[in-house]
């Protein structure tokens, strides 16, 4: 099972290093949780939790289901706070900025750290409407700066060619993976910085999935995205760094080829390989 | 495809720069709090409903702010409640309210006597008995029935029930008088209206009744009416109860039928072949005078509608309470 | 299904508990059977009934002329718009209003006394027989508690090219039965509204606020549009319970004998060529169409009955029109909304 998570990784280095020879991974923090514990009314469900992720760069979190992985991802933009009864300590520091602290505008922090959920939610408008909304939302208005939003969005997403004479049909109408396309067009379209996606290819075929995939690997040149999934090949696939949870608590976080090759530590190992989760 | 985020077509206020998540500026805030202030006052407009409607209601029979006098100022509550004489249109005025009363429970008793075993028999077969093609047959017919407005009822039990079910039946066969306003035609269409009140909240009811409990009768070797009246009923009785009262206090609120049918003499019987007036047709036939608004006649108009609407406001409140008896064993 | 479990074949005797006649079951199952179908039989019943009562007193003309002395000359006329111009502002006052409150209770306040009590006045004010309300609406529109007695005045309000007249206290005019039927039918839309956003589901509200937008802007841009065709389904229907109400009209002060219609508007060309009558009608005296049933079955002369019983089939077709209407406009959002 390692060896052949390894030739994964081995081969995609190989690619990466071909297509952009000089553009490394950055090392400066964008994301930053310090001590980060979190509570569903008594629950505790992550237990002091200290991760930095690193600006444009795709850091994948894996770990057995009900580890925390996907409550982890959504504090760093806080849509746990729709949920009632949730409580929170420690820091999520965006750009040096604790996002917790009281008074931070935290619908400005949602245009800045953007998500893209499991199952692809298109608004029931049309296709054009649903990457517009961001944008619509924030104040802006001129037609002719939004159509072009709506374009560039839609190119970024690698939909643009599918839909650009069906920009006015109904969104419902696409196809599974035309929707998740279409979902992360329009979290690109409020210009974040940050990309959250909560397993977003779980719900789709192999191809379309490769798609996905594809996309988080060219969009990670512009924009910092974290990823959670429970699909390992596909970490080993995408992301530069990976963090693995467990129980609520981060385990092991470190670069992808020494994750899935080397783990430090044997819960890592035993995941990786397959023998719980 | 590999532009920098700055090549991307942005708007000032979309470009990326310093954080900016400060507090957010006081103009949308202020704008978020203003529409909830204004739907606040949407929903306390359903609480000035019942303030209105309780203040009018005490304000001309218990409170009055002077020179208006209130009714109980005038008339004692205990002659209202005692008298057996309504005649505030004669010279020797009574303003006992027995009559109105009886008239009331009369109508209502006859609709009870008719519309809650219906009913209650219609649930038990939508429930128990039909398929669910017959259910979606049938519920439909209920729903419409429901919304037929009460005057078509009310010129059914006049032209209808009167001259071609009660006469041949009471005057043909029993020789008993019956007049053309009467109390048992407006009781019939009243208790008719309460059907589908009674068959879909005890339907309801029913339903909610776990599967197993029927399967364990079934296996102890009972038949399906065994079921169905021992065990079915039975355990969501609170749920039927609550739909009862509820019927009743609607066939006590019932106003156009009954002052159609059931005519305009407000006496104290137990006669439902002859004239009576109910509480609700009396306060509609004062209402059709000009009557002054100082007048006496005028104040007990209110004195009798509120006494209307704490009956039905105890019905509907021991209703609700019996209801909530019975969501609480089951959920 | 209902034969008894055991017989002689298994062994068991039979004890007398469990001899009971054989022909309980069936005919309790028959007795259920019937009750069920009895509201079909009603129904039949009471349409047969008018039908040969009325169908022969059905024509053009009895959709346009006014009421009369002679029972072949009466017609609906007034009792058609004085409907109309009752339902249009009881929807004009009740939805806005009705929608707020349902919004508030479903997105704003989820818990607490406020909500508690709002929640128990609205259940008690649904078992509120209708005539109260036509009481509320007498003292508090009709007399505004008796405030201007005898001194009654008149609010100009100068619109650009007309004005409005009106009376204070409204008196026995449109807008008072319009007001009291809008609070009539308040209950059922805050319910209706309610139901309508609860179906929304939730991953769409996530997605809105994933994206940077506020409560209200979700609401505004996402809840409500989705929400929208259950909303109007059940305005729909509570027009339908509004158009059918005569009680609280009687109180409020519908006409008897009424030779004309709110704001001199007879027929729909008329609305545009005289807009004045339309800022008028309001403050017109009217009747509508149940009262001028209750009317006519209560003359003497037996030729109303006739004259009701057509009346009857026009405002049954009419509830059956809205019906359908509603039915349609439900199943056809329902086929669009793939969740």
């Amino acid at each position: 099972m390692l060896n052949g998570l390894s030739t994964i990784v081995r081969d995609r280095a190989a690619a990466q290093a071909a297509l952009q020879p000089d553009l490394k991974a950055s090392t400066k923090p964008k994301l930053e949780a310090h001590n980060l514990s979190f509570y569903y009314g008594a629950t505790q469900a992550l237990f002091d939790v200290t991760l930095s992720i690193p600006e444009r760069s795709v850091t994948a979190l894996i770990g057995p289901s009900g580890c925390g992985k996907s409550t982890f991802l959504r504090t760093l933009n806080r849509m746990n706070d729709i949920i009632e009864g949730t409580r929170v300590t420690g820091k999520v520091m965006l750009e040096g900025v604790d996002i917790y602290e009281p008074g931070i505008d935290v619908v400005a922090l949602r245009k800045r750290v953007g998500m893209v959920f499991q199952k692809s939610t298109p608004f029931p408008k049309s296709v054009f409407e649903n990457v517009a909304y961001g944008p619509r939302v924030a104040g802006h208005r001129g037609s002719k700066a939004l159509a072009e939003l709506v374009e560039a969005c839609l190119r970024r997403a690698a939909l643009w060619d599918e839909v650009k004479d069906r920009l006015g049909d109904s969104a419902l109408e696409l196809s599974g993976g035309q929707q998740q396309r279409l979902c992360i067009a329009r979290a690109l379209a409020t210009n974040p910085d940050v990309l959250l996606m909560d397993e977003p290819a779980s719900a789709l075929d192999p191809a379309s999935t490769a798609h996905v995939e594809d996309l988080i690997f060219e969009l990670k040149q512009n924009y910092t995205i974290v990823i959670v999934t429970h699909n390992m090949q596909q970490a080993a696939r995408v992301s530069d760094r990976t963090a693995f949870f467990n129980h609520g608590h981060l385990i092991e976080v470190d670069a992808t080829p020494k994750i899935f090759t080397r783990p430090g530590q044997k819960q890592t190992e035993d995941y990786v390989t397959g023998r719980f989760g | 495809m590999s532009s920098a985020p700055q090549d991307f077509p942005t708007s000032p206020s979309l470009a990326v720069q310093p954080l900016g998540l400060g507090p957010r500026f006081s103009l949308s805030r202020a704008r978020e709090q203003a529409i909830r202030l204004i739907l606040l006052c949407c929903a306390l407009a359903s609480i000035l409903t019942t303030v209105g409607i309780i203040y009018v209601l005490l304000s001309e029979t218990i409170f009055a702010i002077p020179p208006n006098e209130a009714f109980f100022q005038l008339v004692s509550p205990w002659h209202f409640f005692t008298d057996t004489r309504w005649t505030p249109q004669f010279s020797d005025r009574h303003f006992g309210i027995l009559p109105l009363l009886c008239g009331t429970f009369l109508v209502a008793g006859i609709a009870a006597v008719i519309g809650l075993p219906i009913g209650l028999a219609g649930s038990i077969y939508l429930s128990e008995y039909a398929s669910r093609r017959t259910r979606n047959l049938v519920k439909p017919i209920l729903e419409v029935l429901a919304g037929i407005p009460t005057v078509v009822f009310g010129y059914f039990a006049l032209v209808f029930v009167t001259p071609y079910a009660l006469r041949p039946v009471f005057t043909g066969i029993f020789g008993c008088d019956v007049q053309v306003f009467n109390a048992a035609s407006a009781g019939i269409v009243v208790g008719i209206m309460i059907i589908p009140i009674v068959s879909s909240l005890s339907e309801d009811a029913l339903r909610a009744v776990p599967q197993a409990l029927r399967e364990a009768a079934y296996a102890l070797g009972s038949s399906k009416y065994h079921v169905s009246t021992r065990v079915v009923v039975p355990a969501a009785l609170s749920g039927v109860l609550a739909s009862f009262l509820l019927a009743i206090s609607r066939a006590v609120g019932e106003t156009m039928a009954v002052a159609i049918a059931a005519g305009q003499t407000p006496v104290l019987t137990l006669n439902p072949l002859r004239s009576v007036e109910t509480m609700t047709a009396y306060i509609v036939n004062v209402s059709f005078g000009d009557k002054p608004h100082q007048s006496l006649d005028f104040k007990a108009l209110f004195a009798v509608a509120m006494t209307l609407f704490v009956m039905t406001l105890v019905m509907n409140i021991l209703s609700h309470l019996v209801m909530r008896r019975y969501r609480e064993t089951y959920q | 299904m209902s034969a008894t479990a055991m017989g002689p074949g298994i062994g068991v005797p039979r004890t007398r508990a469990s001899a009971r006649p054989s022909f309980v079951g069936p005919l309790f199952a028959g007795a259920c059977a019937t009750s069920a179908w009895l509201g079909l039989g009603v129904l039949i019943v009471l349409l047969v009934g008018v039908l040969w009562q009325g169908a022969g007193w059905l024509s053009w003309s009895f959709l346009t002329n006014y009421d009369s002395r002679h029972p072949a000359e009466a017609g609906l006329l007034a009792g058609l718009w004085g409907s109309l111009w009752l339902v249009v502002l009881a929807t004009l006052f009740a939805v806005p209003v009705g929608v707020g409150a349902g919004i508030f209770l479903e997105e704003y306040e989820k818990k607490g006394w406020l909500r508690t009590l709002i929640e128990i006045n609205l259940s008690n004010l649904a078992g509120v027989p209708s005539i109260v309300y036509g009481i509320l609406g007498m003292a508090v529109f009709v007399k505004m508690f008796g405030a201007l007695q005898g001194r009654p005045k008149v609010l100009e309000i100068g619109l650009r090219s007309a004005h409005l007249d009106i009376p204070l206290p409204f008196g026995r005019t449109v807008l008072s039965g319009g007001l009291t039927l809008a609070l009539l039918i308040l209950p059922i839309v805050i319910v209706v509204t309610r139901e309508a956003l609860r179906a929304v589901p939730s991953s769409l509200r996530q997605a809105s606020y994933a994206l940077g937008a506020t409560h209200w802007q979700t609401i505004r841009h996402q809840l409500l549009p989705a929400a929208t065709p259950g909303i109007i389904t059940g305005v729909i229907l509570s027009v339908s319970r509004a158009i059918g109400e005569t009680a609280p009209l009687l109180m409020v002060g519908a006409a008897v004998y009424l030779a004309n219609s709110p704001g001199g508007i007879e027929t729909p060309v008329d609305l545009v060529k005289h807009p004045g009558g339309v800022l008028e009608a309001p403050f017109d005296s009217f009747t509508a169409l149940p009262v001028l049933i209750f009317n006519w079955i209560s003359r003497p002369e037996k030729e109303y009955r006739h004259v009701a019983a057509a009346a009857i089939l026009v405002l049954l077709g009419l509830l059956q029109v809205f019906n359908i209407a509603a039915s349609v406009i439900r199943a056809r959002f329902q086929r669009q909304a793939r969740w």
